[in-house]
C-alpha cells in the first residue's frame, strides 16, 4: 500500500483530481450555440476525465511523478482544444480545469520534495517549476476569461493580448523608443551617475555625510513621482521632462547606498592601505569602491524599477502622442484594454530585462561577495 | 649576525593614553626599548598590555602621546611614507575580489612598481611561502593557514627590512600554527629581516624569538626583556629541551608578576 | 551641546537650511523672466530688490517660494472647513484612508504568502521566482487600468485605490517576511527538532519572533509605496478627490502653488507614516526585549 508515502496535502490533491474527474464525467461540459454538450459526448474531454478517474490506482500502486506531469500537460492541451470549439463553459469544463490543475500542483509538489538529486537536475527543476507555474497562470486566465465569457473590457484573454502585440508591433516599438530608450535610459544614467559623483564628493566631509544620509533616506521614501507635473511644466511635454523626473527619483537611493557602501571597509583593511602610505584616490579605487560595489548595485537594481515607473507615470501628466504611459492612459480611456495589456506586457519585459542585465553584471563584478558565492 | 650601531626601532619613555568616556586609559606607559637589525622580537602579555598598541605605534597607525620613538632612525610617519615596513594583521585581510597574485601585487601597484617588476616579485614571494601554485586562486578558496601565508607574502613583496606581525597565527589551529612557525623562522633566516611579533602564546614566543619582551597591563608597560639563549638554527623539537623550558618558565614568571589584578 | 554637534541634528539642520536657501535662489532665478516681461509691458521702472520680492509674489510662479507653499498649506488646512472640497485635510484624508486600507490588505496578504512559501516547497519553487520577477516590473503602470476597469463594473471610490496600494505593498512584505521566517539558523531549528516541536510550535516560538524586525523593515518600505500607489490611483479617475487629484488639477490649470502644497503634504504624510511604523517597531522590539 503506497498510501502511507503520500503527504496529507498530496492525498487531498489526489482526491480532488479524482473527484473532479468523476464530476466532470457526469455533468454537462459546455454550450455550443444553444445546445448543451455532455462530457461523455466529447471524445477529448471524456478521455481525460476517464484517465483522471483511473488515477485512483495511485492509492494502491506506485504512481510515477511523470504521470502527474503528463496528466497536467494533457489537461492543458485538452482544455485549449475544448475552448476553441465551445461558446460557453458549463460545470463539466470547470471540473476538468480543476482536475488538470490538481494534477499540475501534485506534479510540482512531488517534484519539489524529491531529494538527493545532482546539481544539474536540481537547477533544472528550479527552472522548470516557475515556468510551469507561469504557464498554468496563463492557462487559468485564458480558460476563465473565455470559458465564462468575461467581457473583454474587463479582462481580455492572453491569446487576445498576444494577437494585439503581434499586430501592433510598430506602435509598441515607437512607444518603447520614446519611453525606454529616450526617457528612462537617459534619466537613469544621469540620475545614477550624478548621485555617484555627488556621493564621492560628499564622502570627504563627515559633517555633510551625517547631514545628507538622513535627508537622503527621507527623500528616498517620498512620493517623488508627484514631481511629474512640475517637471512637465519646466521641461515640456517631450521625453526631457520624464528624464528629469527619473533623475530626481533615482538620485537619492543611489546617493544613500553609495555613501553607505563607502563606509563599509573594515578598520583592518583601511590600516593595511595606511601601512602602504596609499593616497586617498588609491584607497578609493583599490579598496573602498570594490567593497561598496554590492551597495551600488543594490541601488542600480532598485533604480531600474523606479526609473521605469517614473517614465511611465510621468507620461500620465502630458506627453506628445507617443510613449508607453501615454498609450496606457489613452487606451484605457477608449476601453481598448487589450492594447493596455500589450503595453503592460512590454513594460514587464523591458523591466525584467533591464533588471536582469544589471543583476548579471552584478554577479560578474561582485563574484567574490559571500551572497553571490553561495548561490 | 653583526649588530648595527643604530637600532631599527628605538623607544624612549614612550607613552600613549587614550581618552575614553570612562576616563583615560594608559595603553603604553614609559616604554624604553631598542630593537637591533636582524633581531626577532616577540611581545607577549595578557590582553590590554599594549603589545598590539606598541606595534601600531611603530607602524604609525597610532600616535604616541608622550616620549620618543624612531623607526630606522626617522619618525614612524616618515618611515611609513618611505614604506619601510611590512605589516601582517591578525586576520589575513586579503581582498576577496582579488586573486592571491593580485593581492600580493596590491602594495606594489600602490608603490608604483613596473608591470614586469610586479610579476617577478609576486612570483618570488609566492615561492617563498610555498604558494606558487595558488596565485590564480581567490582568497576564499584557500584554507586559513594558506591565507595567512599569502598575507605574509604580501608584506614581504616590497622588500621592507622590518616586518611587523600582530598575532598573525592567533586564529589558526595548533598544527597549522607549528608548521607556520617553522616556516617563518626559515624565512627570517633567509631574508635577514628584523621582525616584531606580537603573540599571547608562550611557546610561540620562546620558539621564535631572539628577544622576548614581556608586558603587563594597566598601565601597559614592559616587565622583562629576555635575550634568548637558544641557537639560531632551531627545529620544533627544541621545545622539549631544558633551555627552552627554562626560558618559558622565566616568561611565565614575568607574566605572573604582572598580574596584579584579580581574575 | 557637544553631542548635538557631533550627532545628526546639527548637520541635518545645516543641510536642510542650505536646501531651502538653494530653493529661494531658484525661485528668484526661474521667476525673473516672467516678472521682467511684466515690467516691460507695464512700462514700470524696477529695482533689484523690488524684482526679488516680486518674484516671490506671483500667482502662478514657475517655482513658488517656500513661504508661499507654507501659506497655501496653512490656508487650505487650518483656515478651511474640513469637509470643504478645497481643504487639504479632506483630500489628504481621502488619500490616507486608501493608503491605510491598501497597506493593511498588503501586509496581511504578504505575511500569508510568506508563511505559505516558507512551509511549502512547491510554492517556494513556483511562486517565489515570480514574486521576485514582479518586483522588476513597473507595476504602477497598470494602476489606471485597474481603476477604470473596476469603475466600469461599478466598483469605485476607496476600494480600487486601496487595491493598487495592496498590490504594491504586498511584495516588499512577502519578500521581507520570507527572509525573516527563514532567519533562524540551523542550530536553533535543530534545537526545536530535539524538542520534537510541531511545525506550528516552531513557527510561533521561533520563526515568528525572529521575523518581527524584518516585518517592520519591510513595512516601512510598504507604507511609503502604498501612499505612492494611492496617489497614482487618483490620477485616472479625473481630478475628483485626494492628493493625486490635487496634483492633476494643479497641472491642468498651471496652479504651481497648489501642486507644491499637495506634494509637500504627501511628503509629510509619507514621513509621518514611515515614522509611525518606526515607533511601532521600537515599541514592539522593546517589549520583546530585542532592542539594543
Amino acid at each position: 500500500m503506497k498510501f502511507g508515502t503520500m503527504s496529507s496535502l498530496q492525498k487531498v490533491l489526489a482526491l480532488i483530481a479524482i473527484g473532479a474527474s468523476l464530476a466532470a464525467l457526469l455533468s454537462p461540459l459546455a454550450m455550443i450555440g444553444e445546445t448543451t454538450v455532455s462530457t461523455l459526448s466529447h471524445p477529448i474531454a471524456m478521455t481525460f476525465a476517464l484517465a483522471g478517474l483511473a488515477t485512483i490506482i495511485r492509492f494502491k500502486l506506485k504512481f510515477s511523478i511523470a504521470f502527474d506531469g503528463i496528466m497536467s500537460v494533457l489537461g492543458i492541451w485538452g482544455i485549449m482544444v475544448i475552448l476553441n470549439g465551445i461558446d460557453k463553459a458549463s460545470f463539466g469544463f470547470w471540473m476538468l480545469l480543476v482536475a488538470a490543475w490538481a494534477f499540475g500542483w501534485l506534479y510540482i509538489e512531488r517534484l519539489s520534495n524529491v531529494t538527493g538529486l545532482n546539481v544539474f537536475l536540481t537547477r533544472l527543476i528550479g527552472l522548470i517549476t516557475p515556468v510551469f507555474f507561469g504557464i498554468w497562470i496563463l492557462v487559468l486566465w485564458e480558460a476563465i476569461t473565455r470559458g465564462a465569457n468575461v467581457p473583454f473590457v474587463l479582462l481580455p484573454p492572453p491569446s487576445m493580448v498576444w494577437v494585439k502585440i503581434t499586430t501592433s508591433l510598430s506602435i509598441l516599438w515607437a512607444d518603447f523608443q520614446q519611453t525606454i530608450l529616450k526617457a528612462v535610459l537617459s534619466g537613469y544614467v544621469m540620475g545614477c551617475g550624478s548621485a555617484f559623483l555627488a556621493a564621492i564628493a560628499i564622502d570627504r566631509s563627515p559633517f555633510l555625510q551625517r547631514g545628507l544620509l538622513p535627508v537622503g533616506n527621507f527623500v528616498a521614501a517620498l512620493p517623488i513621482v508627484g514631481m511629474a507635473p512640475i517637471m512637465v511644466m519646466w521641461f515640456g511635454f517631450d521625453w526631457e521632462s520624464k528624464a528629469a523626473v527619473i533623475v530626481i527619483m533615482t538620485f537619492f537611493p543611489m546617493l544613500v547606498n553609495t555613501l553607505t557602501g563607502l563606509t563599509v571597509a573594515t578598520n583592518m583593511q583601511q590600516d593595511l592601505m595606511r601601512t602602504y602610505a596609499a593616497g586617498y584616490w588609491q584607497t578609493l579605487f583599490k579598496l573602498r569602491l570594490p567593497v561598496a560595489a554590492p551597495f551600488i548595485f543594490n541601488a542600480l537594481k532598485i533604480n531600474s524599477t523606479l526609473a521605469l515607473i517614473g517614465g511611465i507615470v510621468a507620461e500620465f501628466f502630458g506627453t506628445p502622442t507617443v510613449g508607453m504611459g501615454f498609450r496606457i492612459s489613452t487606451e484605457v480611456g477608449r476601453m481598448n484594454i487589450d492594447m493596455v495589456w500589450a503595453e503592460i506586457a512590454m513594460a514587464a519585459l523591458a523591466g525584467s530585462t533591464f533588471y536582469g542585465i544589471i543583476a548579471l553584471t552584478e554577479r560578474a563584478v561582485t563574484f567574490w561577495h559571500p551572497s553571490i558565492r553561495a548561490g | 649576525m653583526s649588530k648595527d650601531a643604530s637600532p631599527v626601532v628605538s623607544a624612549k619613555k614612550l607613552s600613549l593614553t587614550f581618552e575614553t568616556n570612562d576616563g583615560p586609559v594608559h595603553a603604553l606607559s614609559e616604554i624604553d626599548l631598542d630593537i637591533a637589525k636582524g633581531e626577532f622580537v616577540s611581545f607577549i602579555g595578557p590582553s590590554g598590555c599594549g603589545k598590539t598598541t606598541f606595534l601600531r605605534v611603530i607602524a604609525d597607525l597610532e600616535k604616541p602621546t608622550g616620549g620618543e620613538i624612531t623607526v630606522g632612525g626617522v619618525s614612524p610617519e616618515e618611515a611609513r611614507l618611505a614604506r619601510a615596513y611590512g605589516f601582517v594583521f591578525q586576520a589575513a585581510s586579503l581582498y576577496p575580489w582579488r586573486s592571491i597574485e593580485k593581492n600580493i601585487a596590491l602594495p606594489l601597484e600602490i608603490m608604483g612598481f613596473s608591470k614586469s617588476e610586479i610579476q617577478e616579485r609576486t612570483r618570488r614571494v609566492l615561492e617563498l611561502v610555498d604558494l606558487d601554485e595558488f596565485g590564480k586562486k581567490f582568497p576564499w578558496q584557500l584554507s586559513g593557514g594558506m591565507q595567512q601565508r599569502a598575507s605574509i607574502a604580501r608584506a614581504l613583496a616590497f622588500d621592507a627590512d622590518l616586518l611587523l606581525m600582530d598575532e598573525p597565527f592567533g586564529a589558526l589551529d595548533e598544527i597549522v600554527r607549528d608548521h607556520l612557525n617553522e616556516q617563518l623562522l626559515k624565512l627570517w633566516d633567509r631574508t635577514n629581516k628584523t621582525i616584531c611579533f606580537v603573540t599571547h602564546s608562550i611557546p610561540e614566543a620562546v620558539y621564535l624569538s631572539t628577544k622576548i619582551v614581556v608586558m603587563s597591563p594597566r598601565p601597559g608597560r614592559v616587565i622583562d626583556v629576555i635575550e634568548s639563549t637558544l641557537p639560531k638554527d632551531r627545529s620544533l623539537d627544541i621545545r622539549e629541551s631544558p633551555k627552552f623550558l627554562e626560558l618559558a618558565h622565566r616568561v611565565r614568571d614575568g607574566l605572573r608578576a604582572g598580574h596584579s589584578y584579580d581574575e | 551641546m557637544n553631542k548635538l554637534l557631533e550627532g545628526k541634528i546639527a548637520p541635518v539642520v545645516v543641510v536642510v537650511s542650505v536646501l531651502i536657501a538653494i530653493w529661494y535662489c531658484f525661485t528668484v532665478y526661474l521667476n525673473t523672466p516672467w516678472q521682467l516681461d511684466r515690467y516691460e509691458k507695464a512700462g514700470t521702472d524696477w529695482t533689484y530688490s523690488q524684482l526679488i520680492t516680486d518674484t516671490m509674489k506671483q500667482d502662478r510662479p514657475v517655482l513658488p517660494a517656500v513661504h508661499q507653499v507654507v501659506v497655501e498649506i496653512w490656508q487650505t488646512t487650518v483656515n478651511k472647513n474640513i469637509t470643504s472640497k478645497r481643504s487639504l485635510i479632506y483630500h489628504g484624508w481621502i488619500t490616507l484612508s486608501a493608503t491605510l486600507l491598501g497597506f493593511l490588505f498588503g501586509t496581511i496578504l504578504g505575511i500569508t504568502l510568506a508563511v505559505l512559501i516558507v512551509h511549502n516547497k512547491a510554492l517556494d519553487k513556483s511562486l517565489m521566482p515570480w514574486i521576485i520577477t514582479s518586483q522588476t516590473i513597473p507595476i504602477l503602470a497598470i494602476a489606471p487600468m485597474v481603476i477604470v476597469v473596476l469603475n466600469a463594473i461599478g466598483v469605485s471610490g476607496l476600494l480600487p485605490k486601496a487595491l493598487i496600494s495592496t498590490y504594491l505593498s504586498f511584495f516588499p512584505i512577502a519578500v521581507g517576511m520570507v527572509k525573516g521566517l527563514r532567519s533562524p539558523d540551523q542550530q536553533q531549528l535543530d534545537l526545536m527538532h530535539t524538542y520534537n516541536a510541531s511545525a506550528a510550535q516552531t513557527f510561533w516560538k521561533l520563526r515568528w519572533p525572529n521575523s518581527v524586525p524584518f516585518l517592520f523593515t519591510s513595512m516601512k518600505v510598504a507604507v511609503a509605496i502604498s501612499l505612492v500607489g494611492a496617489i497614482v490611483g487618483e490620477l485616472p479617475t479625473g481630478a475628483i478627490a485626494g492628493l493625486g487629484a490635487r496634483l492633476l488639477a494643479g497641472s491642468y490649470y498651471g496652479q504651481t502653488i497648489q501642486i507644491w502644497s499637495a506634494l509637500i503634504s504627501a511628503a509629510v504624510l509619507a514621513a509621518v507614516l514611515v515614522m509611525l511604523v518606526g515607533v511601532a517597531n521600537n515599541v514592539v522590539l522593546k517589549r520583546m526585549g530585542m532592542s539594543q
